[in-house]
C-alpha cells in the first residue's frame, strides 16, 4: 500500500456514493465533501450486540465512514464464539465482548472511535438511547428486540394530524440470522412497521409437553429437557438452574444420558444438551457477513440519503441455492407501541372518574368501563375486585396529579366498545395533552415548522 | 437525515447542561396486553387472584382455586403466574405452590396442561389458563401423567385414588410422601 495517497484513497469508494448527484437517491440528498465529513462527525450509531452479527456490524460501519460508534453487550467471550466472531482471539476468552470488539476495530481502522458498554440493555437510562442517530441491532432474542423497539418508539412524537415528527424518529436497522437464513430490516418508527407491528412473523417456540418428558420420551431432546425441567427441581429444591454455569450443564448432561439409556434413546451429547437448554441455533459466519453488509448499507443510506432505503424487510435464504426477497410490510395503525394513539385535550382539573366518563362519549373511542394505566402505574382497574379496591381511591383525584403533572404524555385504556350493537373489548393508546399549563401547549403546536 | 443529526448535535452542544431528565418507565407491549387480560378476568366463582407486589406489578400474581366438585372438592390450591415481557408470544410460567396428590401435577409443582406449553397460542389469555387449571381438578386425567403413581392409581382403582386424595388433602402420607393439609 502506498502511503503517500493514503488520505484520498481511504474514502475513494465512499466518495463515489457521497460526492456525486444521482437519479436514484433518497429525499434531501445533498452530495458533496461536507456530507462525507458530516457523516464522520455527526452520525452516531449504536450497535446492540457484539456477537456474530455485532462484530461484523462494527467492522462494516467503521469501514463505511462512520467514526462515532458505541456498542453494548452483556456477554463475555466463550471458546465456541471464536469460529465466527472474528474480532476475538483465544486469549480473549472470558473478557467482555463489547470491550474487545471495540478495541480490535479501533486498532485496525484509524480515526474511528468506539465506546464499549458491558452490561444489559435494560440497565441503561432511556436517555442513553436518545443520543444516537441510528440504532443497529445484532441480536438473537425477541425480548431484546422488543425492548429496544419500545425504547426507540418512546421518542416518537406525532403532530396534531397524526403525522410522525421527523425530528423525533429514531431509525433502527435490525439484522438476524439462523444458520443459512437471515433477515435485514429498516424500522422508521411512525413510518414503517415497528417490531411490535409484525411480531407475528416469529414462529412460536417449540415446547414439549411435560408429561411426554416425564413418561414417554422419544428423542434425545426429550431426555435433555426432562433433566433440565423436571429432574433438576426434584434434586435441587429451590436452587435455580443457571445455563451459564458449566457445572449445572454437566449435571443436566449426565442425567440426560442416564435417562436416554433407560429408554434406549441414542444421540445425547454435551453439545446437544447445550443446544437444547440454551436454545442455541447454529450460526454460519457467511450468513452473518451477508446480513451485516445489508444492514450497514441501509445505515449508510439512511444517514446520507445516497440512495433509497430498503422497504422494508429483506429475507435471505442460502439453504437451497440462494434466495432473497424484499417484502413491504405495513404498519399496524393501532399499534400500541408505534401508533399515534388518540389525541385528547384535557383540563388539568379533570378527575380520573370524569375522564373515564369522557372516554365513553369520545367519538373515536366510545369506550365504556375503562381501566387506565400510565407507564406501569395502574390508575384504575375495573376488575378483578382486589385491584378495583386498591385503585378506587384514585377516582376522585385529578388525572393531571396522578400522572406526575406532565403536560404531555401517553396512557393506555382497556374497556368495551360497541360497534353495530356488537360489544368488543379494546385496548387503546391515548395521547393526552393538558390545556393551559404555562403556555406549553401553545408553544408545542407552533413548533411544528 | 444527516442534516437532522447535525442540527440536533449542534443544539446539544449549545444547551449542554439544560434539560431536566425525564425517567420514563417502559411498559412493554406484553404488559399492556396483560393489563387487558386482567381487567377482563371472568373467573369461576371459586377462584381468586392476588397481587403480592401490589397494584402496579401485574406480571407476577397468584391464583387460588377451590374446586367445587370432584375428587378435590373442599381443597385450596395456589398457583403462581410469571408473565414474560413478550407475552402473549410466550405462555406464562405457572407453578402449583400447594403440594398436591394429582396425576397431572408433580411434587415440584410442575403442571401438565397443554395450553401452558405445546398448545399455547397468543389468542389464548389468562382466563383460559385459569379455566384450564380449574378443569384439571374436576377432571384429573391419567393419560398425561406427571405424577406416575397417582395416575396409575386413578386408572386402575378410582376408589383408592379418591381416598388417597382425601388423605393427602387432610394432611397425611400417601406412600412415602407427606402432603400438608389444604382443606
Amino acid at each position: 500500500m502506498a502511503d503517500t495517497e493514503a488520505q484520498p484513497s481511504r474514502s475513494r469508494d465512499l466518495d463515489k456514493l457521497l460526492l456525486r448527484p444521482g437519479n436514484l437517491v433518497g429525499a434531501n440528498f445533498d452530495p458533496g465533501e461536507e456530507l462525507r465529513d458530516d457523516l464522520a462527525k455527526y452520525a452516531k450509531v449504536l450497535v446492540v450486540g457484539a456477537g456474530g452479527l455485532g462484530c461484523e456490524l462494527l467492522k462494516d460501519l467503521a469501514l463505511s465512514g462512520f467514526q462515532n460508534l458505541e456498542v453494548i453487550d452483556m456477554d463475555r467471550i466463550e471458546v465456541t464464539n471464536l469460529n465466527r466472531q472474528f474480532l476475538f482471539r483465544f486469549e480473549d476468552v472470558g473478557k467482555p465482548k463489547a470491550e474487545v470488539a471495540a478495541k480490535r476495530v479501533m486498532e485496525r481502522v484509524s480515526g474511528v472511535n468506539i465506546k464499549p458498554h458491558y452490561g444489559r440493555i435494560e440497565d441503561k437510562e432511556i436517555d442513553f438511547y436518545s443520543d444516537f442517530s441510528i440504532i443497529a441491532l445484532g441480536l438473537d432474542s425477541i425480548e431484546a428486540r422488543s425492548y429496544i423497539n419500545a425504547v426507540a418508539c418512546s421518542f416518537l412524537e406525532y403532530d396534531s394530524d397524526d403525522k410522525a415528527r421527523e425530528e423525533t424518529i429514531k431509525p433502527m436497522v435490525d439484522g438476524g440470522t439462523e444458520g443459512f437464513k437471515g433477515h435485514a430490516r429498516v424500522i422508521l418508527p411512525g413510518v414503517t412497521p415497528c417490531f411490535e407491528c409484525t411480531i407475528w412473523l416469529f414462529p412460536p417456540q417449540v415446547k414439549f409437553p411435560l408429561c411426554t418428558l416425564a413418561e414417554t420420551p422419544r428423542t434425545a431432546a426429550h431426555c435433555i429437557e426432562y433433566a433440565h425441567l423436571i429432574k433438576w427441581d426434584e434434586v435441587h429444591s429451590g436452587k435455580a438452574f443457571d445455563p451459564d454455569d458449566p457445572e449445572h450443564m454437566k449435571w443436566v448432561y449426565n442425567e440426560a444420558v442416564k435417562r436416554a439409556e433407560l429408554f434406549g434413546i441414542p444421540g445425547v451429547t454435551y453439545s446437544l444438551t447445550q443446544g437444547v437448554v440454551k436454545n442455541i441455533i447454529p450460526a454460519i459466519a457467511s450468513t452473518n457477513a451477508i446480513i451485516s453488509a445489508a444492514c450497514t448499507l441501509e445505515t449508510l443510506k439512511l444517514a446520507s440519503g445516497c440512495s433509497k432505503t430498503l422497504s422494508n424487510y429483506l429475507t435471505y435464504n442460502g439453504a437451497e441455492g440462494l434466495h432473497t426477497k424484499v417484502t413491504e410490510f405495513v404498519r399496524d395503525k393501532d399499534c400500541l407501541v408505534c401508533g399515534p394513539g388518540v389525541l385528547i385535550e384535557l383540563e388539568t382539573s379533570i378527575t380520573l372518574q370524569k375522564f373515564i366518563g369522557l372516554l365513553e362519549e369520545h367519538p373515536k373511542l366510545l369506550l365504556s368501563k375503562a381501566s387506565v394505566t400510565h407507564q406501569r402505574n395502574n390508575l384504575y382497574m375495573q376488575a378483578p375486585p382486589v385491584l378495583e379496591e386498591m385503585t378506587r381511591s384514585n377516582l376522585s383525584l385529578p388525572l393531571f396529579d396522578l400522572m406526575g403533572k406532565t403536560t404531555k404524555t401517553t396512557l393506555h385504556v382497556t374497556g368495551t366498545t360497541s360497534k353495530n350493537d356488537k360489544k368488543t373489548s379494546a385496548l387503546r393508546k391515548l395521547r393526552v395533552v393538558f390545556k393551559g399549563v404555562d403556555g406549553v401547549t401553545d408553544m408545542d403546536t407552533a413548533g411544528g415548522a | 437525515m444527516i442534516k437532522l443529526f447535525k442540527v440536533k448535535e449542534k443544539q446539544k452542544e449549545l444547551a449542554e447542561s439544560a434539560n431536566g431528565k425525564s425517567s420514563i418507565k417502559k411498559q412493554s407491549a406484553g404488559e399492556l396486553r396483560l393489563h387487558r387480560d386482567i381487567s377482563e378476568l371472568n373467573m369461576p366463582k371459586s377462584c381468586s387472584i392476588s397481587f403480592p407486589n401490589g397494584k402496579d406489578d401485574l406480571m407476577n400474581f397468584e391464583v387460588t382455586i377451590r374446586p367445587d366438585e370432584g375428587y378435590y372438592l373442599g381443597g385450596t390450591f395456589m398457583f403462581t403466574f410469571q408473565v414474560s415481557p413478550i407475552y402473549p408470544h410466550e405462555a406464562p410460567k405457572v407453578k402449583c405452590k400447594t403440594k398436591v396428590y394429582h396425576p397431572n401435577i408433580d411434587l415440584e409443582g410442575n403442571v401438565c396442561l397443554n395450553i401452558l406449553r405445546e398448545d399455547w397460542k397468543p389468542v389464548l389469555n389468562i382466563n383460559t389458563i385459569i379455566y384450564g387449571l380449574f378443569h384439571l381438578f374436576t377432571e384429573p386425567n391419567s393419560e398425561d401423567p406427571l405424577n406416575h403413581d397417582a395416575a396409575a392409581v386413578l386408572r386402575d382403582n378410582p376408589k383408592l385414588f379418591e381416598s388417597n386424595v382425601r388423605r393427602a388433602m387432610t394432611g397425611g402420607y400417601v406412600g412415602q410422601t407427606l402432603f400438608p393439609r389444604c382443606i
